[in-house]
């Protein structure tokens, strides 16, 4: 018998539009010693899968039908009473954003001892040491100090540790885990998932992973199911799944999905082809003019912000005589963009690289350095004239969440035209909006759009209202700020291909920053990778891939989890 | 307490003191900056050339602005506000009699006001559009729309004229009564230290009236950001990781949800006492309560400066005070104050 | 030409629609989606009308006083009965509308204009700019508002214009602080950053993509503050500030009633408190109203 066996399971939702089905007849099954992952994108319905077998739906949400049958009780039909036992103690589960699951103005070590309270596992004396010895199990190091701490006061990967200590400080049968390494770097997601597909075998646990990442799913999983739109549409074990996938979204999410061996084209399946003759992606008419040189280019912040206690911090250093704190964001880089060339900043997050590309756009000031641009020195230009300058419709940038880098208030036309009126010259309403559609064709957005606010647009159509508004200008130099990351995959393999076409009709550089190697690899010549602010290696992208030489990209390297096939 | 927390503590503590210099800055710019000839102000309505010109001595107002103030912060130190026009006694003096009626009436008030809001803003976020919740969001609607002098008078006349239910509103005690061994200046607490329990009952009686009115608007933020933070913490993630991890529901609620809650309605409190502080003038009047708020309403009918004066500077002390208190039990109870974000 | 297929929508429309009358259908569909919006709305209009045209509307002169007739409880004559020296209470009423509405508007439109530029530039320049503002909030908040008014209408003269500012002053905390949080948010939203690029310079971010974008947080403060500065406003002619008899306001009206209102002659006092209270309770429901209407997120 199966542990976990969903039958038929279909969830509706009670919105302001009316009621919304979830998920439809979803079945699935999971035995004691498997993990299974469930794969699928944003609105497939695969965390509103595990909610309904917690039991654990907002109010809004209702279980029509199925069963979701544990060790062959029916968790779906049960009183809720009996389900809260089984909750933490039989089957847990883990969420992403470590830092907000957890209690903030709660001790780690307490949080534990909670849930081990709660199920009787331990009580009085006993409960610190099997608080302490969770801990231990999920391999955190200085236990005993650890379990006094505030989650404000560890890391995201530390966080997500105490989450899964939590979870499985009872020791349950099945394991639930919904996209648990979101928003934690490449290295850390590594050895999370690690940690949690070690303890599973070693317990012989039973576990569910929901990701939208394949490349995750094929590395740790020994069976898949994909779900599309709230229903299952292809399951299998992990080997035969991709050699042999079964559904044509399965293909399309397999090809979408980079890997060290994809070409960019590869990303698209059959029916996506464009006219443009299927070329290797990186490769591209460099020349050997340089566009952009950056030169020993330093960024430091004073420690300590505005806030009331600075005041008196500033009063005593002053009578302390000692220098402000400083933080040294980057550290003193250099590197040069020929013109036509597509470079990749790589690094994980906190590493300088959103900084550097900020600088180089002009939108703060640099502490020491230079930024030399078509051969002027656009780093003595302070960040608030550059506005004016000649040169600022030159260079442009593309931001990562297409949501929050979209003015609300404005539509797309507008969000477009700005730049056009600003800088391009354009000064009637009629010419903005023959030249807002033609850029709006360049990039695959249909004109009827163009009126829409961003809320009325998908994710995708944003990404590209973001896109023609960086090229309306023709820029030279166009920064990507980890464009696709809030994409869905096959979403990024289209708005990848995409940068690439119109690199090649516009002869733009590009400097795309990211902390995903191998989406940088189909996109970029050659690829920067940087660590608390410095270089620590650069060279062509397919070599630093296959033959990296510093230890640190070596790991960044070796995090990117393989594909079983 | 932790040496950190005990930092923090400290630094509150000094954070108060630009405040502190910034009322009393204030306060003189206030009376000084009056157009006119302030010393005409203070001498009174029925001055004469002469005693004006006596009062500008005695009160230094001949001398140049920064020495003036020199002298009244000077002053301040010692305890000397002033003399009042209408009492003729020390400004100081006068309020320092009157304050324990507005304190007890306020404390009152607090008591009443949090005694209600706070379990009807839990009890609604729990139980969504049951009944309480709609009494909740009725009360949190119609009460910040409350004039607090009309609400006096109003069940005034339903609780004194028509039900006859309270006592008339001639002020803390009934004249048969005599009031308590002053030990804390509250009589309620009072009568009951010296066991005059028909004292306290007298007492307590014309106090319930004053504070009920004085309480019911600062009961609708209070309810209503207790309901909104309860809302907000219980549809957050670490609930949901809670109730994942199979917590009993009142571990949940009371341990993880209101802890959690409870923090910004501590900062509510802050705009609540700003508001009872102000509001205590209203409904000392309406009741005849003899605190500093009736004070300050017959010094500025008689256009007494340095009573108005000697007000404003006190109400304004007292705020800091109730803040830094606010402020110190904050960050007692959140681990995560003094972080830099 | 990049032919890479286009996003799934593709119904042809002609593109360039005016958005002259979407303002309007906007307003509609706000107003009627929501039955208590369409109330409060409503409630505001009515109060609107009333103040523009009271003087015309009030059956007596609110001034004229007929000792004779003093003290009358409600009747078909007097709809809301006489005072102490024979005027009609109703007609005081409806005057008293324009003279209070008039007070809190030219309050919160002063400290909105005052408190919201400074809040602004505290939050986009921040630096000394936001500890300059800081201090002068900090300053005002650390009196009890209500307190405060009353020592600035003390210090400044007893005069209506005078109740004004001390409301305006005493508010100004409340839109800085709100405008000040709102423009600190989406400083470095993409949006932003991007008008940046796109050539803006730092004025015109401002003015044009950071405070539209504030805006509505900023509207429902006006609205609950209305409510508040009509509340303020009120309370200090009760304490015997500002207005003066024999003028309407519901202030003093209320002042000059709580006299008799323990002697039974309860109309002097409660209509004008009752008036009072259906104002500030529109006020406060326009707040949700008026946030849906600047809001694009609401919008069809």
């Amino acid at each position: 018998m199966p542990l976990l066996d969903v039958r038929d399971l279909t969830v509706e939702f009670a919105t302001r539009n009316g009621i919304v089905r979830a998920i439809d007849s979803v079945s699935l099954s999971v035995k004691k010693g498997e993990i299974l992952g469930v794969v699928g994108e944003s609105g497939s319905g695969k965390s509103v899968t595990s909610y309904a077998v917690m039991r654990i739906l907002d109010r809004a949400g209702n279980i029509l039908e199925g069963e979701t049958l544990y060790s062959g009780m029916d968790l779906a039909h049960m009183p809720e009473a009996e389900v809260a036992e089984l909750r933490g103690r039989e089957i847990s589960m883990i969420f992403q954003n470590p830092r907000t699951a957890l209690n903030p103005i709660r001790k780690v070590g307490h949080q534990i001892e909670d849930v081990l309270h709660a199920h009787a596992r331990a009580a009085g004396a006993n409960l610190k040491m099997a608080a302490v010895d969770a801990l231990k199990q999920v391999r955190i190091a200085d236990p005993e100090q650890r379990y006094h701490s505030y989650p404000f006061e560890l890391s995201g990967g530390m966080c997500q540790r105490i989450v899964i200590a939590i979870a499985l400080a009872c020791r349950p049968q099945l394991l639930i885990a919904d996209e648990p390494t979101t928003g934690l770097d490449v290295t850390t997601q590594k050895a999370i998932m690690d940690l949690v597909v070690d303890l599973a075998r070693e317990r012989n646990m039973g576990a569910l992973l929901i990701t939208h990442d394949l490349g995750l799913a094929s590395a740790y999983c020994d069976r898949i199911v994909v779900m599309q739109d709230g229903k299952i549409v292809d399951q299998g074990a992990t080997d035969t799944l991709f050699a042999n996938p079964g559904h044509p979204y399965t293909e399309r999410l397999i090809r979408a999905t980079p890997r060290p061996d994809s070409l960019l084209r590869d990303l698209l399946t059959d029916r996506e082809e464009t006219t443009t003759p299927a070329t290797p992606a990186p490769a591209t008419q460099a020349s050997p003019e340089v566009l952009l040189e950056v030169k020993n280019l330093v960024k430091t912040y004073p420690v300590g912000s505005s806030s009331p206690l600075s005041f008196m911090d500033s009063v005593r250093r002053k009578i302390a005589r000692t220098p402000a704190e400083t933080f040294r964001a980057v550290g003193g880089i250099s590197f040069s963009v020929g013109a036509g060339e597509s470079i990749g900043l790589v690094g994980e997050s906190g590493c300088g690289k959103s900084t550097t590309s900020s600088m180089i756009s002009r939108l703060i000031d640099k502490t020491e350095g230079e930024i030399i641009f078509d051969g002027v020195d656009i780093g003595a230009v302070p960040a608030k004239d550059f506005a004016r300058h000649e040169l600022r419709p030159a260079i442009q940038m593309v931001f990562q969440d297409p949501t929050e880098s979209l003015n609300p208030r404005f539509t797309a036309f507008q969000s477009i035209s700005d730049p056009m009126r600003r800088l391009g010259g354009v000064t009637s309403t009629d010419e903005a909006w023959s030249r807002a559609e033609l850029v709006a064709k360049q990039v695959g957005l249909p004109a009827h759009l163009l009126t829409r606010f961003p809320h009325q647009l998908s994710g995708g159509q944003k990404a590209r209202v973001g896109i023609a508004r960086a090229i309306a200008l023709h820029p030279k130099l166009l920064i990507l700020d980890e464009p696709t990351s809030a994409l869905d995959v096959s979403v990024q393999a289209v708005v990848l291909n995409l940068l690439a076409d119109l690199r090649q009709e516009m002869s733009i550089s590009y400097i795309f920053v990211s902390h995903d190697l191998n989406v940088v690899r189909l996109l970029c010549d050659r690829v920067i990778v940087m660590n608390t602010g410095k270089v620590v290696e650069q060279g062509p992208a397919d070599q630093i891939l296959s033959n990296p030489q510093m230890d640190y990209t070596k790991s960044l390297v070796a995090a990117i989890p393989h594909f079983s096939s | 307490m932790s040496g950190s927390r005990l930092a923090i503590v400290g630094h509150r503590l000094l954070q108060a003191v630009p405040s502190i210099i910034g009322i009393i800055v204030v306060t003189f710019l206030l009376t000084r900056a009056l157009p006119g000839d302030p010393a005409a102000y203070f001498a009174g309505p029925a001055a004469n050339e002469e005693s004006i010109a006596q009062i500008r001595a005695q009160l230094g107002l001949d001398k140049s602005l920064p020495e003036q103030f020199w002298v009244y912060v000077v002053d301040l130190v010692d305890g000397d506000l002033g003399t009042s026009l209408t009492t003729g006694q020390e400004v100081t003096d006068d309020i320092l009699r009157r304050l324990p009626a507005s304190l007890e009436l306020t404390l009152a008030a607090l008591i009443f006001s949090i005694g209600v809001a706070l379990p009807l803003g839990i009890m609604a976020a729990l139980r969504e559009n049951s009944w309480i919740d709609h009494l909740c969001r009725v009360v949190v609607t119609a009460g910040v729309s409350l004039p607090t002098f009309f609400t006096g008078l109003f069940l005034l006349y339903i609780f004194y004229y028509l039900l006859g239910l309270a006592p008339a509103p001639l002020g803390r005690l009934n004249i048969l009564y005599l009031s308590p061994e002053p030990v804390t200046g509250l009589y309620t607490i009072d009568a009951l230290i010296a066991g005059d329990f028909d004292t306290f009952w007298a007492s307590f009686t014309q106090l319930i009236l004053p504070s009920i009115t004085l309480g019911l608007f600062s009961l609708a933020p209070i309810a209503r950001m207790t309901r909104a933070a309860m809302l907000q913490v219980l549809g957050g993630e670490f609930v949901r990781t809670a109730r994942a991890a199979g917590l009993s529901r009142r571990t949940v609620v009371i341990t993880y949800a209101l802890r959690n809650a409870i923090l910004p309605v501590i900062t509510t409190l802050g705009m609540v006492f700003s508001f009872m502080l102000g509001a205590n003038v209203l409904v000392e009047k309406v009741f005849a309560w003899p605190g500093i708020g009736s004070y300050a309403i017959e010094a500025l009918i008689a256009s007494d400066y340095a009573a108005v004066q000697g007000f404003v500077l006190t109400m304004a002390i007292l705020f800091v005070i109730l803040n830094l208190f606010i402020d110190i039990i904050y960050t007692l109870v959140d681990p995560r104050v003094g972080i830099d974000s | 030409m990049s032919t890479l297929p286009p996003t799934k929508d593709t119904t042809p429309t002609g593109g360039r629609q005016r958005s002259a009358k979407v303002f309007w259908s906007q307003f509609v569909y706000i107003a009627t989606g929501n039955p208590v919006t369409l109330i409060a709305f409503s409630l505001f209009l009515m109060i609107v009308i009333i103040a523009i045209f009271g003087p015309v509307l009030a059956p007596y002169d609110p001034l004229a006083s007929n000792a004779s007739n003093a003290l009358q409880p409600p009747s078909w004559d007097h709809w809301f009965g006489t005072d102490n020296v024979g005027r009609d209470v109703f007609s005081r009423v409806l005057v008293a509308t324009r003279l209070d509405l008039l007070i809190s508007i030219t309050a919160v439109a002063i400290s909105f204009v005052v408190g919201g530029f400074l809040g602004m530039l505290a939050g986009y320049y921040g630096g000394w700019w936001d500890r300059l503002v800081g201090r002068m909030v900090d300053t005002i908040m650390a009196f009890p508002l209500f307190v405060l008014a009353m020592g600035i209408v003390a210090a400044a003269g007893n005069t209506v214009e005078n109740i004004v500012y001390a409301t305006a002053i005493i508010n100004v905390p409340f839109y800085a602080r709100v405008a000040r949080a709102e423009v600190n948010v989406r400083r470095n939203a993409g949006y932003v950053l991007a008008a940046k690029l796109a050539g803006n310079s730092d004025i015109r971010v401002m003015a044009l993509h950071v405070f539209p974008n504030a805006l509505p947080p900023m509207m429902v403060q006006v609205s609950l503050n209305m409510g508040w500065a009509i509340l303020n406003a009120a309370g200090l002619s009760f304490i015997g500030l500002g207005v003066q008899p024999p003028t309407a306001e519901w202030g003093i009206m209320v002042a000059e009633g709580a006299n008799y209102i323990v002697s039974g002659e309860w109309w002097m006092a409660i209509f004008p408190g009752a008036a009072l209270m259906l104002a500030v309770f529109t006020f406060n429901l326009m707040g949700d109203g008026l946030r849906d209407l600047v809001d694009p997120q609401r919008r069809t």
